[in-house]
């Protein structure tokens, strides 16, 4: 009893809640009959302005669910449900960032940033100004006019960011962002990430296999359990801001990474 | 020597130091080639009414060229190509598109199309020219039959190999269907479809002089039959010079066009010839 009751402040967001979820379900038909439970009943809420990372065991659903809460995937079963959207809207608008940049190879940076500008046929003048500041804000300056492929992977990475955030996104979601890159730009990255979402002020749903990267980055980590995947538990991380690499030798750092390690371990391989 | 041989490579000029062994045997070829032809009809091995010396036929090939009659036939025979390709295309892209993203167009379609392509298309043209004419109209319907199937199965491929990825960034942005197509689909096609292209550019004058061959008043293919019945050989080689000028232009314009559409592409850098 007492437990549960832990459990559940946990599971709260400090802040005001954005999206919720509630016994949150997906199954897929198999390709050869039969099925396959990617997601069994997982529940969690996810505040205005918090940074909430999910950490699971390798094909556990991780990117299943994230695609289930941008409503870009429909749960089969339970239900999602969004608080404080903009009028006629059934679910918020998104801001994705790959683990590949997925920059369109034909377009500059500046027209990659502008692509969401351009569908949402929002007005050009102000969608390129606040696209070049965008640009400015990730590091890209002075890159503008070049082609993704003169690009490195580090820089292209950025670029999507920019796009990411040039909607005005009401979240922002990242599938394994820096797992394409090497482990020195990667440490790089995660402390740009904080000083970009420190000064954007965004949701961020951020899924990742590194466990410090959660750690550094999160209000709050989502550990899952191996498939069919439920939360095992869900970690507030008290850390305070602005993080520096300094504090991820530190014993409250080293103690909560060690947590969720066995978090992991307990439930299958990582 | 060797001292004088390096001094000289210092000096060269850059067009110099840019042609390389390989330029430099490819001339030598021709060279050999056409000194040999010159040669062997002025020393009579060749009757010329067989074979004419290639300097007769380039005197007759620049008589040709600023002859108004002969000038309107390469007019006339560029239309046919032209026009015929471009209908190729707008066919080609359009139902490229239909069989590549409907389901249901690609299970109708695709058997007759399958069927079609197998049939020589040369073999039609007769028919085509009974269908429509002596005109110019049946060269057009030739010509655009010949192109279209290359340009159909590259912009299959073209638009089938979209990344599912970038659909998913556009379906995020909430983008309409015909955002994604002409934002992410056609761009990404570009590649295949100029491969589609640089083959159909070449079938497009093929496709032209068959037709002209097999009715027609008008155009370099008539005229080579007409030449042919009054046993002119240099005047048949001679419209086989414009004919290979005009399709290395097309070639020439076709590259430099893929080149600026899709100059991102890897396929487009490494494409040969």
């Amino acid at each position: 009893m007492v437990a549960a009751t832990i459990a559940r402040s946990i599971a709260t967001p400090a802040r005001a809640p954005f999206i919720a979820l509630d016994g949150v379900a997906k199954t897929y038909e198999a390709r050869f009959g039969g099925q396959v439970q990617a997601v069994e009943t997982v529940s969690f809420e996810i505040g205005h302005g918090e940074f909430v990372s999910i950490v699971g065991p390798s094909g556990c659903g991780k990117t299943t669910l994230l695609k289930m809460i941008g409503g870009l995937l429909e749960p089969s079963a339970g239900k999602i449900t969004y608080q404080g959207l903009a009028p006629g809207r059934k679910k918020p608008q998104l801001g994705i960032v790959f683990q590949d940049a997925v920059l369109l190879p034909w377009r500059t940076v500046l027209q990659n940033v502008c692509l969401p500008i351009e569908v949402m046929r929002k007005d050009r003048a102000e969608g390129e100004a606040l696209a070049r500041r965008l640009i400015e804000l990730v590091g890209l300056k002075g890159f503008e006019d070049k082609y993704p492929t003169e690009l490195s992977g580090g820089m292209q990475q950025r670029a999507s960011i920019a796009r990411a955030l040039v909607s005005d996104p009401a979240i922002l979601l990242m599938d394994e962002p820096f797992g394409a890159l090497d482990a020195l730009t990667r440490e790089y990255m995660a402390q740009e990430l904080q000083r970009i979402w420190s000064s954007a002020a965004k949701t961020v749903l951020f899924i990742t296999h590194s466990i410090t990267e959660a750690v550094f980055l999160s209000d709050r980590v989502v550990v899952m359990t191996a498939r069919p995947s439920r939360v095992a538990e869900i970690i507030p991380i008290d850390l305070p801001r602005p993080r520096d690499l300094q504090m991820t030798t530190s014993e409250v750092f080293g103690r909560q990474v060690a947590h969720i390690r066995s978090l992991l371990s307990a439930t299958g391989e990582l | 020597m060797a001292t004088a041989t390096a001094a000289r490579g210092e000096s060269a000029p850059g067009l110099l130091r840019r042609l390389d062994v390989g330029t430099a045997l490819s001339a030598a070829l021709f060279i050999l080639l056409f000194g040999g032809w010159e040669l062997a009809v002025i020393w009579g091995l060749m009757p010329a009414f067989v074979l004419p010396s290639p300097s007769d036929v380039v005197v007759r090939t620049v008589v040709d060229l600023t002859t108004a009659t002969t000038l309107s036939d390469c007019v006339y025979t560029l239309t046919e190509i032209l026009v015929g390709f471009l209908g190729a295309l707008i066919l080609g892209v359009g139902l490229g598109a239909l069989i590549a993203l409907n389901p249901l167009a690609d299970r109708v379609l695709s058997p007759y199309i399958v069927a079609l392509q197998t049939i020589p298309k040369v073999a039609v043209a007769p028919i085509l020219v009974i269908w429509f004419g002596f005109g110019i109209e049946s060269k057009i319907v030739i010509v655009a039959l010949i192109d279209f199937f290359p340009i159909l199965v590259n912009a299959v491929s073209g638009f089938r190999s979209t990344d599912p990825r970038q659909i998913l960034l556009m379906k995020s942005l909430e983008a309409t269907d015909w955002q994604i197509f002409v934002k992410v689909r056609l761009p990404n096609a570009t590649p295949f479809l100029m491969a589609g292209i640089y083959i159909s550019m070449i079938f497009s004058v093929i496709g032209a002089v068959v037709g002209e061959f097999i009715g027609s008043a008008r155009g370099l293919g008539s005229l080579i039959v007409q030449r042919q019945a009054s046993m002119d050989v240099i005047g048949v080689f001679s419209i086989l010079v414009i004919l290979t000028l005009i399709g290395i232009v097309l070639n020439i314009a076709a590259k430099m066009i893929g080149r600026r559409l899709a100059f991102w592409s890897e396929t487009e850098g490494a494409s040969g010839i």
